[in-house]
């Protein structure tokens, strides 16, 4: 079950190699973008896009606002 | 958004997926690095200011007068104990009778921006009002600091003319 995690947390995990996936829309993410983050658009998420990202290590997701 | 995100990706077979809740604008409301083609532009929370005086419902004018002088400041915010906005001073309000609770004199729901407004934005809107300082809050709505429109205004025009 995926956790809810805040700032502090996403910064100790990205220290320890987190990945850190943008779902928004591709220009949202051109326009601005937590450093260090890829983008995969909520709508294009699957298998094919995800390929990249490594299973067996953390993945943090995140929009744009409480939501 | 993010959690269906997170919960697809789960279903993808990830084992540790993670949700930032409060999101990119959370982020950047405290400045941490981002990029992007609008990275550069400045956002409130780079230019307020944190030391902003404050009093409690039930404090009296004449003390949240004080505070707001030790501040320099000519404004003051009411908030809960957790720094949650109620209201505002203002000179005309903190010059009322010294001995008056502040919540019988303060203006209730006063305009705040969020720490990832642009600055831009925000001194062309307190322009337009007549507005000389403003209170900044987290996308939680508790109180960071102060804006004051020279702030915004300086910030905006260092990025105007590159």
């Amino acid at each position: 079950m995926p956790k809810t995690i805040d700032r502090d947390e996403v910064r100790r995990l990205l220290e320890d190699g987190a990945q850190l996936v943008d779902v928004l829309p591709r220009e949202e993410y051109e326009e601005e973008h937590i450093a260090g983050a890829i983008n995969v658009p909520l709508k294009e998420l699957d298998a094919e896009t995800t390929a990249s990202l490594r299973k067996d290590a953390p993945v943090i997701v995140y929009c744009y606002d409480l939501q | 958004m993010s959690p269906r995100a997170a919960w697809r990706l789960e279903s993808l077979g990830f084992a540790e997926v993670y949700d930032y809740g409060p999101s990119r604008a959370d982020w950047m409301a405290w400045g941490l690095p981002r990029e992007g083609s609008s990275a550069n532009t400045p956002t409130i929370g780079e230019v307020a200011r944190r030391d902003v005086a404050t009093c409690a419902l039930t404090d009296t004018v004449g003390d949240a007068r004080d505070r707001a002088r030790a501040a320099g400041s000519d404004v003051c915010a009411v908030v809960t104990c957790g720094r949650v906005v109620l209201g505002l001073l203002r000179g005309k309000q903190l010059e009322s009778d010294p001995e008056a609770m502040v919540e019988q004199v303060m203006r209730p729901g006063p305009t705040t921006y969020h720490l990832d407004s642009r600055a831009r934005e925000a001194a062309e809107r307190m322009g337009d009002r007549g507005v000389s300082a403003l209170l900044v809050t987290s996308p939680d709505g508790v109180l960071v600091g102060v804006l004051h429109r020279e702030d915004a205004e300086r910030a905006a025009d260092g990025v105007a003319e590159p």
